[in-house]
This record gives C-alpha cells, structure tokens and sequence, in this order.
C-alpha cells in the first residue's frame, strides 16, 4: 500500500489500463508532449507513443465527438476536456450524440467510452475554471456519471469506468488533485460504478456529499464529533444511476439528512437527492431535509474574498451540520 | 475502377428502386397511413455513385436523414423502409423508437445518426482515427447537407480528418435548400468544395444528378483513403424537387416555376439517357425494372402494415449497453 495523491491515482488507472488493452487511447488538449495542464497524463505519451495519447485540435466537440466514432468502432477512448468549463461546446456530442446512441438504435451500437474533467473551485480559477457541472448531465438517461473523493476511488473507479460499455463522465475534484493523499492497493484493483460508500458510521444524522465537499465533511464530522455529535458520512460517488438503498438505509437510520455539495442549490444535485429521502423515507425522518449547497450565482469569482464567500469548506458544513443536530 | 454494363445497370435499378419506393412514402402519407416522409428525391445519383465506390459491407458509413437510395445499396430493404414509415418494431434502425429516415444498419457498418445535423461528421472522423489506429485499409463515407456544412460540428470533424490524414470521404449533397434557406445565406463560397481550402483537403465539385461522375469522383477519394493519403470532401450539385418533409410547404419560398424547370435535370432521366445511348439498358428492360419495383414496393407495403408495433414498455430500454437484448 502505496500513498499517493489524487492525481497520482487517476494517472495510475490510465497507465494500467492503456497497458492492458491496446483498444484504450487517450485524446484531449495538451495531454502528449505537455501531460496534461494538470499532468494528469504525464510520461504518458513517452511510455505509449502518440497513436495512443493524441494532442487534438482545440475543439471540445470534436474531442468527445471523435471518442464517439472510434467507440463504435470498438475503440476505448479516454476523452479529456480540460477544464469541465470547457465541456458545454461538447453539450450536444453528449447529450443527443453518446447518452442516446444504445436507446436510439435499440441496442445495435453502444458507445463504451469515458469523458474525464476536473471541476470545482477554491483555486483561484475564477468564473470559467471553478464550475461544479454535475447536474448538467445527472439529468441525462444513457450517461453514468462519477465523481471520486479519494486516491484508491479515483483509481479503482477510473478502471472500472474505462471497461465500463457506457458513456461515463468523470468528474475529478481538481483542488484536491494535490490536497488529497491516501493509500492504494500495489496490485489490480476496481471500485465498482453504482454503490456509494459509507466513509463514517454515526447515529445522528447523515451528511451525503461527493468528490472535494465529501473530503471537507469528512473534517467538519471530526470537529462536531468533539462536541458530541456523531455524523454518518455518505460518499455517492455514483451520482448517476443513485445508489438509493444505501441513502435511504442510512437516512432511516439516523433520521435526519444533509446534503452538501459545491454546485449552486438550485436544481442541483441534492434536490434529487433530497426528493427521493421525501418520498422515500418520510416517516423515517425527524427534522426537514436540509441542503447546503453554492450559491445561486452564474459562477466562482476570482477575487480572494469573493471566492471566499462563494466556496463552502469544513468550517460552514460544520456550522450546518450543528444546526440540523439542534432541530 | 471500370464499371461493367452490369454494374450499370444494378446503378440504374438502385436509383430507379429509391425513387419508386420515395414516390410510394408520398403515396402513403397522402392517404394518412403514415405520419411523416422526408424525401430523397433528386439525390438518387450522387447516392448511389458513392455507395458503389465502396466496399459495401467492408467500409463505414455515417449517413443523414435523406439517405434512402444509399441506405437501400448498403442493404436496407424497402419492407424495412416501409416498418420505419409506420413505426413497427421490426424496423432495424431503431426498433420504432426514431422517426423514419434516421437510419442505422448495423450489419451494413451504417451508423445511427440524430436529427441536430453536423454530429455525424465528427462520428467519422473518430471512426478514421480508429481505422488509421488499427491500421486497417477501410474508409468512411458520410454525408450531408449544404445547410449543415454551417455547423461549428462539421468543421471540426473535417478538421480533425485533416490533420491526421484519416480514410474518410466528406460528401455534401447540396440540394440548393436547407428547408428554405438558399446555399448564398449559407456560405460566402460558390460551393461547400471551396471550404476545402481552409481546412487542407482536397475539394471537388461534382454533378450530382451524373450517377458516373459521382462514381468516378468518389471512387478516386477512395482510393486515396485507402492509401493512407488522407481524406476527401466532395459537394454532389442536384435540386430537391420535394418540400423538406410531408410537414413542409415549399411554396412559401420558391416558385412552381423554378421546381419544374429543375425536374428536367432529373438524376433518373439523366442516367437512362446515357444507358440507353450506351446500349447499355432498352426501354423493354426499364418497364421490367418498374414492374419488378412495384411487385417488391407493394410486397413490402403489405409486410409492413401486417407486422406488429412494438409493445408500449418496450420503450424502457435499451437505455444502457447492460439492457441490451439479443434476439
């Protein structure tokens, strides 16, 4: 067992799975020569050549678009869009193109491919490379979409969404490409897509989150903890398709819910969340749903203070948690 | 390549085939038994001219809506044609769930495409990539509309064939409207060829109402793709002498004198004018093509009004590859 940092493990999960099937390819701005602006796929274009991590022309839609056609032809592309800022060119190539290809030709052409792309902000990246997108695409029947909070989910998730045969999105929490460091298994290893993870067992309420808001819930469930309250942490990591009955089982457990995450509140990715426990687990539950999310802005600010007020971090989900456990 | 008086004559059954069958969907639509008809009359040569420059069955395609005569020479039937009009569960594009004219034929290597135009480009080029990665000595062939080769998507995936030199044939079928818009509000070019330029391929403008010299001109690029030289983009001229679809009245926008003046330049006239001069084809054996037509049209008309719908809850999948059933 190795420690490594996030990054270091979504790199991993890419060397390895390039080594095992020679139908895997890379394609995406700066990931040859430069190894990715994140070095994501660094020494990756000197270990495998450029037929296999491709410089393309700066163009979105034609990344994910070009990823589509060599799925169907049995290829296993790794798309990369640069900053999850930069993916609404590919919107359309998503969207009407990869989520409906299995439905639309009943079967006969399935499009087995992943999109990674670093989102979030809390790094200084301002308006256009801060965005949380999630939402965007948990909406979409034919995509799966993934976000991993930890080195080992990132590398084991990563494997598994490569030999997955859907289109999977890959959203990786870039402040956390550093930031979080953790131990991996030496040999082969998958996490699979669809079951969320319970990363903290408590008695009094649930905390659902995903990707860089579970890390920092993970720090606020420590602090409230000194104060006597005990918080169950529930890392989704699938956001779609849900692992229900792991957020139903738990939120019936502890009676009350919190949902945390970084994209702004409205229509975001904790209302599913919250609408299923309503419908679900009503009966089960002894406060409202709560959500605490970004706001409802158009996107982060640059300027330190701004950014400040517009990130959530351990300090406020503390604060939220401490208010749900007084209800 | 040659063709032979046979080859010549299987060109002039296609194109004679489509039409018919064409003419049968107006028919249909006029007597309420189906709901919508997009049409490909007019586009008959430069169709089939490019079908019979492939290896059908070995090269790729991605086609778009009005594609009935290529799709019918890459072995799509007209009872297939027929189940797709009416919506039946037998039709292989989509098992009933895409409107008619959006083809897919797996076995053909005939790609499901959508209805936002351009999509399909890209599709190609990432099918070119795939081709050149395997280092196989197929082709891709993909089509569209003057109208379309506006779209942000189209010339990225040009571009993208350009810059890697990949096996693929760009044909544009200008048609002279896109619904009813002329080529001059679409392009500051007097052909979709001359945007060859910009992106570094060749460009060539070719009759599309001549079924040879579509042959001649795509079989060249052929042959070029498949030497690794790098791809094509060829504009096919022709005339739409229908409205866009049964929903469209053209008569908004273009007069009866213009669509009557353009029916003498008639791809289906123009190519029995040559055989019959050629002695390649008789009258006597054109009326036993026509007689021929009418038997398969209204075998398959019967086939397909007999056939079943697709049960209402077949509508829940295949959303994901895993749901995919083999039959």
């Amino acid at each position: 067992m190795a420690e490594i940092t996030l990054i270091e493990a979504v790199r991993q999960a890419m060397d390895e799975e390039l080594a095992r099937d020679e139908n895997v390819f890379i394609v995406g701005e700066d990931v040859g020569r430069r190894g990715g602006v994140f070095r994501a796929t660094l020494g990756l274009f000197d270990k495998y050549g450029g037929e296999r991590v491709i410089d393309s022309p700066l163009a979105e839609a034609s990344i994910v678009g070009v990823g589509i056609g060599a799925a169907l032809y049995g290829m296993r592309p790794i798309c990369e869009i640069q900053f999850a800022d930069f993916i609404h060119p590919a919107f359309n190539q998503i969207i009407n193109e990869a989520a409906k290809m299995c439905y639309r030709s009943n079967g006969d052409w399935t499009v087995p491919m992943v999109i990674r792309a670093p989102y979030g902000g809390g790094i200084g990246g301002g308006l256009y490379h801060s965005q949380s997108l999630e939402a965007l695409f948990t909406h979409t029947p034919g995509l799966k979409v993934v976000i991993p909070s930890s080195p080992y989910d990132a590398k084991g998730l990563l494997k598994s969404a490569v030999r997955d045969p859907n289109p999977v999105l890959f959203f990786e929490p870039k402040k956390g490409y550093r930031l979080i460091k953790g131990k991996v298994p030496d040999g082969e290893y998958t996490v699979p897509i669809g079951p969320a993870n319970v990363t903290r067992v408590g008695g009094d309420l649930t905390v659902f989150s995903y990707g860089m808001m579970h890390y920092y819930t993970l720090q606020a469930a420590e602090q409230v903890a000194k104060e006597g309250i005990d918080v169950e942490v529930v890392d989704l990591r699938t956001l779609y398709p849900v692992d229900r009955q792991t957020l139903l089982a738990s939120v019936r457990k502890t009676g009350k819910a919190l949902i945390v995450h970084e994209d702004n509140l409205t229509g975001g990715y904790g209302a599913e969340i919250a609408a299923t426990i309503a419908e679900q687990a009503f009966s089960d539950l002894d406060a409202p749903v709560r959500r605490l999310a970004g706001p409802d802005v158009p996107a982060v600010p640059f300027s330190h203070p701004m950014q400040d007020w517009f990130m959530l971090n351990p300090a406020k989900i503390a604060e939220a948690i401490r208010q749900l456990a007084r209800y | 390549m040659d063709l032979s008086a046979d080859d010549k004559r299987e060109m002039y059954w296609m194109m004679l085939l489509a039409r018919r069958v064409d003419e049968r969907a107006w028919v249909l639509h006029r007597q309420g038994k189906i709901a919508f008809h997009i049409s490909g009359i007019g586009h008959e040569a430069a169709q089939i001219g490019a079908a019979f420059a492939l290896r059908r069955g070995y090269d790729w395609v991605t086609p778009y809506y009005r594609d009935l005569a290529l799709m019918l020479a890459l072995g799509y039937t007209p009872a297939d044609f027929m189940l797709s009009l009416m919506g039946k569960a037998a039709e292989p594009s989509s098992g009933g769930r895409q409107m008619p004219s959006h083809w897919s034929l797996r076995k053909a290597n005939a790609v499901s495409h959508s209805a936002p135009v351009a999509t399909q480009t890209i599709h190609a080029s990432g099918i070119g990539l795939a081709i050149k990665l395997r280092k196989e000595d197929k082709v891709v062939l993909t089509t569209i509309g003057e109208g379309s080769t506006s779209q942000g998507e189209w010339y990225e995936g040009v571009n993208w064939a350009a810059v890697h030199r990949l096996p693929v044939i760009f044909i544009v079928e200008n048609n002279q409207y896109a619904i009813s818009v002329p080529p001059e509000m679409q392009m500051a070019v007097p052909s979709s060829a001359d945007k060859a330029c910009g992106l570094g391929l060749p460009g060539i403008m070719v009759d599309g109402t001549d079924v040879f010299a579509v042959f001649a001109a795509v079989s060249k690029a052929v042959e070029r793709a498949r030497k690794g030289e790098g791809p094509s983009l060829i504009e096919t001229r022709m005339y739409r002498i229908t409205p866009h679809s049964s929903d469209d009245d053209d008569r908004t926008y273009r007069s009866r004198e213009e669509v009557e003046d353009h029916k003498k330049s008639d791809p289906l006239l123009n190519a029995r004018q040559t055989l019959e001069k050629e002695g390649v084809v008789t009258g006597a054996q054109i009326d036993e093509m026509e007689t021929r037509a009418k038997g398969i049209i209204d075998e398959a008309v019967k086939t397909a009004e007999a056939a079943p719908y697709p049960a209402d809850d077949d509508a829940a999948y295949p959303v994901y590859a895993e749901e995919v059933r083999r039959g």
